[in-house]
């Protein structure tokens, strides 16, 4: 009845990880996706004739180096190039423009704070220092901090002495770095309100916190932790958009004999005498396995998913507690041609970049009260890119895309249902918000896809729509991710396992959940053989 | 707005150019610019060796105009200094300079550089790195103003065994009479021109600070003064042999700005660089001083020496070892050249206690280039005095033929 | 001029500097605690502030000092007489009638949440009682070789291991999380969770979806549990309890000087070795101890040239901005509100309908206004202590929020619009309520800042936040009562564990520098 070794149900970049990496190890795979097409929410696809749009994540900055060597992704296609800088302009027609050369940068901030221009330097060097900490973690299986396990207290113990090898103050530095505010983290740097508003911007995406939340710093700080080609805190762009990741992912599962069936929308994950088995798909096959992989976030593994009765009724409810909330929302916008940007000077760099116009805290800070009210911002903070001035293929020549990530769009209003007519009035605000930085960006529009936390709940599958499959705060990190207990990759019943963005380290195209996940499977797989013989 | 964004250049030329820029460029034979704090500058006119030699032998051009420089004025001004470096500012009378570090809470070096008094309440603060985050923090609770005043001053130092000279017939009248760490007002022309007897180089030398508006003509007028006694302009490279004979420190090489560093452990005290002349303990308190007491009672984990190795082959970026086999390593090397002068083969290098004991012998991993292919060395070497050279001319005052 | 010496001075007489003096005397330190004001108190003081009518210029209910303090300074037998004890806790509400909060008053509103109620109260508890253990001593430092810190350390790991699996996975999560969250994973009732969201945010720059909010009401929380979970309040006000920790402090033998203003701290060969008074008398001693906020403390007694530049950066940075306001009427007559119960009444009335309301009125506070519509807990003290307004009359005493200290265009134009909006709020639950107000004051941050020389006016000196908390409270290198100056310690609320009238600063502090010597 063993048809294979593992299902991996839903085929986004972490199920693909994992799924590499079991079937490197020689592991029968099979990964099951719901839509036509893999990639979750990386995904390429063309909804309007002839361009490709990166519909859901647009930036590759947190895919681990170490996954893209092992699974040779290159070999399948995958190549990133580094942004060139990156701009937020001003209501006032200024800017505040990041550029690469460093002397250049500098001379930038100084146009708005020459103190602020050399603050940067401790700013840069403090991220970095706790970069430098965290990132060994990312690919490593959080301890149960409860457990007398030998496996636990020596992860513990590993934890404990890299924060211990930081020395007396930078353990300190980290302990408020991870608990406090980015507004109050930038108000220890900076004193430019320009300068603080640009580098508050992620701290925010893809969380339903505002800048002045405590906790946001750290979020500031996961979207630092990317590196390319060593550049610790790169942003770079897929080419061919963010689907060629997910591409590539499955040209190395394919050759190592690793199969994927797209449009096989799993129903149920089948659980016999406390033990995953298999799945059931929507037509109502059956598909057996003695490991069951999700890539699916928590709630919609656990609660739509599964059988309720399969479950300790603790972790239902804890599950239930998860906090995974839509706060954000994109649009894909197909352009006639490159907008103009008044507050960019000719010939900068920095277009090539992301792009802001949020140019005060408190501004976002406001876009977050609107979310917190059930409505989307009525001056959301926007995170666009085009990246077809670095990567033409993705249109026609001389026409470009752009990538438009909002923040902040609840997934619930709180005058009701989304309706088509909300989802373009809110894209409608958005538009207007862009183009009152960009008087010909109206008429350059071609076609513009606006998804909305419902939509992308919808047709990827996000519960809420929340890109991080769940809330990146203290409650849910590290040993508390997903569930307390349950950071290790395993599920409640044996052979149920999980590898989603809702586990360590959490969401971003990184990889690591899978990875991760992939590691602790194996283990768990050479035990049971061990036990076998 | 949109005029004052078009007329942005700092993302297309990054670097700014010093008043000598243009000069410099018709004088520059190989086209060999570097970046130094912000301004592109010469790294060699000519060949450095003769770069050097001028230094040792007659007279030197080098554009300090990239130091930064600050103004701190105010009724507080001493004391603000006074907490901020490891010396007493208060034995530091007016028209003087000292040589100054300065540390943060754990007593590591933020960096160094020179202090100018030029009033009571008016001092010049120059350094090789820009720091006014560090320093207005440190205004906070001082009555003090405190301004960066880079690009309004203009600076040449001008070495050499006959800079005095050569700066005489240029028009500073008196400039023999002036000893080290002094300085001096003069007017030429109609141009105002501090000199300070300053340098980096170990040598007889001056250091000329001036309005830029007039930094062409001084410049064609010290050529032309120094036309007789082999004056040339030199660039960095050539600076960095003559101050590594001098002992001399350079931010970035023999040591990471604690403002910089990312690692744990790579921050250095003053007394780790061999800089406990400069740090004084009973002048109240001062940015480090707790933490460099209990350094001081603790005793040292490391120190920075001289070093002369065997061969003729610079130590660059070296790893240092107690035995010959490579076992223990003890250290390793932060600057490194054959010095012309001495004729020996010099290094300063930071080594493990206890091993930094004048005369102890150790070795050094050299690895050296040989038509492509690689041969590694292991060369004894003893810690030995700093400076490798320091020629009585360069404190003689008035200096000879002057 | 020379005015002695002694072993220790305490600077100002609030509680944690009565507190500690106490301590250090009870210890056979001789011990001088000097005071700006006319009278011991701070802010922990009870003012007459329209004639014949008195009320606790701050904290208003004595529910937060450990039972074992006021017994070890046997406050009871200097004159402490409680005016009233075991007061309830009422949720007002806009349009159904209020509810108490405990299993009988709720159950009349949910019977869901009656029942949750206790099971959340008695877990909360035992959290609190974890946290308790890390209030009631030094901070440990972190990478040091010392052993006195390795077993604080492992005492708190083993107080959460002690907790059970369960619970401490439960402590874990809850820990960093907002009260909001925690709360709506708990209850249904809006005005339930109203009511204990307000206990979370009151004197804190937080909204109820703020992270660290659980953690404010578990310290809030641990602080009653050592209190014995009981709602006092002082015969006489607040300013009563300060009377009384001042005669245990003078039992002990501790000098207390009213009127005598500190200007600076007098350092001599790198150590604080005295004080000098306005008026320029010089008072030595071996250790000075400042119960007075670390900015005051650090940046203007002593001064930076004593201290290095990265930590007065971290003072500097140390945020400390009040936003919580105290409303005082003086009534003609006892005020009625609607549905309230006489015993009710006695009590703690909340006005804090939903934990979005709060969110709402917190909302304004980030962008330099006031809430438009204000968050209140209110105490009729004179009911039960005939002391604090004239036969028949009453006052009214109630905390506000939020009222940020930073307000747009400053408070003098604004403090009587917001007292109106103030009373405006209590009159929907209080119908007739202005007509009968004799006199109406409004204390904002801005006159405590100036009243009780606590800058920024916030009740903890220092900003209740995780990043201001245990070990790096209220700066790193200052966490354990010592600053980098040696002889020169904090003990007001700035230090660990923080604000409210509980002493543990000042305790703590006091155990510190007995432990030292």
């Amino acid at each position: 009845m063993k048809e294979h070794d593992a299902i991996i149900v839903g085929a986004g970049h972490n199920g693909l990880v994992a799924a590499c990496y079991l079937a490197r190890a020689g592991l029968n795979v099979l990964v099951l996706e719901r839509n036509e097409y893999i990639g979750g929410a990386a995904v390429s696809r063309q909804l309007y004739k002839d361009f490709t749009y990166s519909n859901c994540s647009y930036v590759c900055s947190l895919l681990r180096p170490e996954i893209i060597r092992t699974l040779e992704l290159p070999k399948y296609g995958l190549q990133i190039i580094p942004y060139e800088g990156g701009c937020t302009m001003m209501r006032d027609g200024g800017h505040l423009a990041v550029y690469d050369n460093h002397d250049a940068f500098r001379r930038e901030i100084a146009r708005h704070s020459k103190r602020d221009a050399e603050s940067y330097e401790r700013y840069a060097r403090d991220v970095m220092r706790q970069c430098k900490f965290i990132k060994p973690l990312l690919m490593r299986e959080p301890p149960d901090p409860t457990s007398f396990r030998p496996r636990d207290i020596q992860e513990l113990l590993y934890l404990g002495k890299r924060f211990h090898n930081m020395g007396e103050q930078r353990m300190y530095e980290t302990l408020r770095f991870w608990t406090m505010s980015a507004a109050d983290f930038l108000d220890e740097y900076f004193e430019s309100e320009i300068v603080k508003a640009h580098f508050s911007g992620s701290s925010i995406i893809g969380t339903a916190l505002g800048p002045r939340s405590p906790g946001s710093a750290y979020v500031l700080l996961h979207h630092y932790m990317g590196d390319i080609d060593d550049t610790v805190g790169a942003w770079g762009f897929a080419r061919g958009g963010m689907g060629a990741i997910t591409q590539a992912l499955g040209e190395s599962l394919k050759a190592s004999g690793g199969s994927i069936r797209a449009s096989a929308p799993v129903e149920k994950i089948l659980v016999r005498n406390e033990r995953a088995v298999g799945v059931r798909l929507a037509g109502g096959e059956e598909l057996f396995a003695p490991m069951v992989v999700s890539n699916m976030d928590v709630r919609r593994t656990f609660l739509n998913t599964m059988d309720e009765s399969d479950l300790p009724p603790e972790f239902v409810r804890q599950v239930k507690n998860f906090k995974i909330r839509g706060s954000s929302g994109k649009l894909n916008i197909a352009l006639d041609g490159l907008p103009s940007f008044p507050a960019i000077p000719p010939g900068s760099p920095c277009i090539r970049g992301d792009l802001h116009v949020t140019d005060t805290i408190e501004m976002v800070e406001r876009a977050y009260d609107d979310w917190k009210a059930g409505r989307w911002s009525q001056a959301p903070y926007i995170d666009m890119l085009i990246p077809t001035q670095i990567d033409p293929t993705m249109t026609p020549n001389g026409k470009h895309y752009m990538s438009v990530f909002v923040q902040y769009c609840p997934y619930r209003l709180a005058d009701g249902d989304w309706t088509p007519a909300k989802r373009q009035a809110f894209g409608d605000t958005v538009i207007d918000t862009i183009a009152q930085h960009s008087p010909d960006f109206k008429k350059l529009i071609l076609h513009a896809e606006i998804r909305t936390p419902w939509d992308i709940e919808n047709e990827v599958g996000l519960t809420e729509g929340n890109i991080f499959q769940g809330e990146l705060t203290l409650d849910q990190l590290l040993f508390n991710r997903p569930i307390p207990g349950y950071a290790q990759y395993r599920g409640p019943v044996r052979g149920l396992y999980m590898c989603g963005s809702s586990t360590h380290p959490g969401g971003g195209v990184m990889g690591a959940p899978g990875a991760n996940a992939a590691r602790a499977i194996l283990r768990d797989a050479s035990r049971g053989s061990r036990a076998a013989h | 707005m949109v005029d004052a964004v078009s007329s942005l250049t700092h993302f297309k030329q990054p670097l700014l150019k010093t008043p000598f820029h243009e000069r410099a460029r018709e004088l520059s034979q190989v086209d060999s610019f570097i970046p130094w704090a912000g301004y592109t500058t010469v790294d060699v006119f000519t060949t450095a060796d003769q770069e050097y030699f001028a230094i040792r032998n007659a007279t030197t051009l080098f554009d300090l105009t990239p130091m930064v420089k600050y103004r701190i004025t105010g009724v507080d001004a001493e004391s603000y200094l006074n907490r901020l470096v490891t010396r007493d500012i208060g034995k530091l009378k007016q028209d003087r300079v000292m040589y100054c570090v300065w540390c943060n809470d754990a007593g590591h070096i933020i960096d160094d550089g020179t202090v100018f008094r030029l009033g009571r309440q008016e001092f010049r603060l120059c350094t090789a790195q820009r720091q006014i985050d560090w320093l207005l923090e440190s205004a906070v609770g001082f009555d003090v103003e405190l301004s960066e005043v880079t690009e309004q001053i203009a600076a040449l130092a001008v070495q050499g065994p006959t800079s005095c000279a050569t700066l005489k017939a240029f028009g500073l009248q008196g400039i023999e009479l002036i000893k080290p760490f002094e300085t001096r007002h003069f007017t030429v022309e109609g141009m105002n021109i501090m000199a300070s007897r300053t340098g980096f180089t170990g040598d007889l030398g001056y250091e000329l600070w001036m309005d830029p508006q007039h930094a062409e003509q001084i410049w064609d007028r010290l050529m032309q003064a120094g036309n007789s006694r082999g004056i040339r302009a030199i660039g960095s490279q050539a600076l960095n042999i003559a101050r590594i004979e001098a002992g001399f420190l350079s931010p970035n090489v023999d040591f990471v700005s604690s403002e910089h560093t990312i690692r744990l452990g790579r921050d250095r005290s003053p007394l780790e660089l061999g800089l406990s002349w400069l740090v004084d303990f009973n002048k109240g308190h001062f940015n480090g001083r707790r933490a460099l007491l209990q350094e001081q009672r603790r005793g040292l984990a490391r120190q920075l020496v001289g070093l002369d190795i065997d061969g003729n082959k610079p130590a660059v970026n070296s790893l240092l070892y107690l035995d010959k086999a490579g076992n223990r390593e003890i250290g390793s090397v932060t600057s490194a050249i054959w010095s012309p002068t001495c004729k020996r083969n010099i290094a300063l290098a930071m080594v493990e206690a206890p091993y930094f004991r004048l005369g102890t012998s150790l070795w050094t991993e050299i690895y050296l280039n040989r038509e492509l292919v690689w041969e590694r060395r292991m060369v004894q070497a003893r810690v030995v005095e700093k400076p490798f050279f320091a020629p009585a001319r360069r404190r003689a005052t008035p200096p000879a033929d002057c | 001029m020379n005015g002695g010496t002694y072993d220790c001075i305490v600077i100002g007489a609030g509680h944690n500097g009565l507190v500690c003096a106490a301590y250090l005397a009870r210890a056979g330190k001789s011990v001088l605690v000097l005071e700006a004001a006319g009278q011991v108190g701070g802010a922990a003081v009870t003012r007459e502030f329209t004639p014949g009518f008195k009320v606790s210029a701050c904290a208003h209910l004595l529910h937060l000092m450990p039972a074992d303090i006021v017994s070890e300074l046997n406050l009871a037998g200097h004159g402490l007489k409680l005016a009233s004890r075991g007061l309830s806790t009422t949720a007002l509400r806009e349009s159904q009638s209020p509810f108490t909060l405990d299993a009988a008053g709720l159950s009349a509103v949910s019977i869901r949440d009656a029942a949750g109620f206790q099971a959340y109260t008695a877990q909360m508890r035992k959290f609190a009682a974890v946290l308790m253990s890390a209030l009631d001593a030094p901070p440990p430092r972190l990478g040091t070789n010392e052993l006195k810190d390795k077993l604080s350390l492992l005492r708190l790991g083993w107080k959460l291991r002690k907790l059970g699996r369960r619970d401490m996975r439960e402590l874990l999560r809850i820990g960093g999380m907002n009260v909001y969250d925690l709360l709506e994973e708990h209850f249904e009732t809006a005005e339930l969770k109203g009511a204990l969201g307000l206990d979370a945010t009151l004197g804190t720059n937080y909204g109820p979806r703020t992270p660290g909010t659980v953690l404010s009401l578990l310290y809030r929380m641990a602080c009653e549990g050592a209190a014995h979970n009981e709602i006092t309040a002082a015969q006489g006000g607040m300013g009563a309890v300060c009377e009384a920790l001042a005669a245990s402090a003078r039992a002990a033998g501790a000098h207390i000087r009213v009127n005598a203003t500190v200007s600076r701290i007098v350092v001599e060969s790198d150590r604080a070795t005295g004080v000098v008074l306005a008026g320029d008398e010089h008072i030595r001693a071996r250790t000075i101890i400042s119960s007075a906020d670390p900015k005051s403390t650090l940046l203007g007694l002593l001064g930076t040239r004593h201290l290095d530049t990265g930590f007065v950066r971290s003072v500097r940075h140390l945020r400390g901005k009040g936003l919580t306001a105290k409303l005082h009427l003086a009534l003609k007559e006892l005020p009625a509100f609607r549905g309230v119960s006489t015993q009710q009444l006695r009590g703690r009335l909340l006005i804090a309908p939903s934990l979005d309301h709060i969110e709402r009125a917190y909302n304004h506070s980030k962008y330099g206004e006031y809430s438009s519509e204000p968050v209140l807990e209110i105490s009729v003290p004179s009911i039960d202590d005939a002391t604090l307004a004239p036969t028949g009359s009453h006052v009214l005493s109630a905390i506000v929020q939020y009222a940020p200290y930073d307000l747009k265009g400053g408070w003098d134009a604004a403090r009587q619009k917001f007292l109106d909006i103030a009373v405006r709020r209590i009159e929907t639950f209080a119908p007739g309520l202005s007509t009968s107000v004799l006199a109406s004051e409004l204390v904002t941050p801005v006159d405590i800042e100036r009243d009780f020389k606590i800058s920024g006016g916030h009740w903890h000196h220092a900003e209740f936040a995780f990043d201001q908390f245990f070990m790096v409270r209220p700066v790193p290198g200052a966490a354990q009562y010592a600053t980098p100056l040696p002889g020169l310690f904090l003990c007001g609320a700035g230090s660990h564990p923080g604000g409210g009238v509980t002493g543990l600063p000042g305790r703590n502090a006091a155990r510190r520098i007995i432990g030292m010597n």
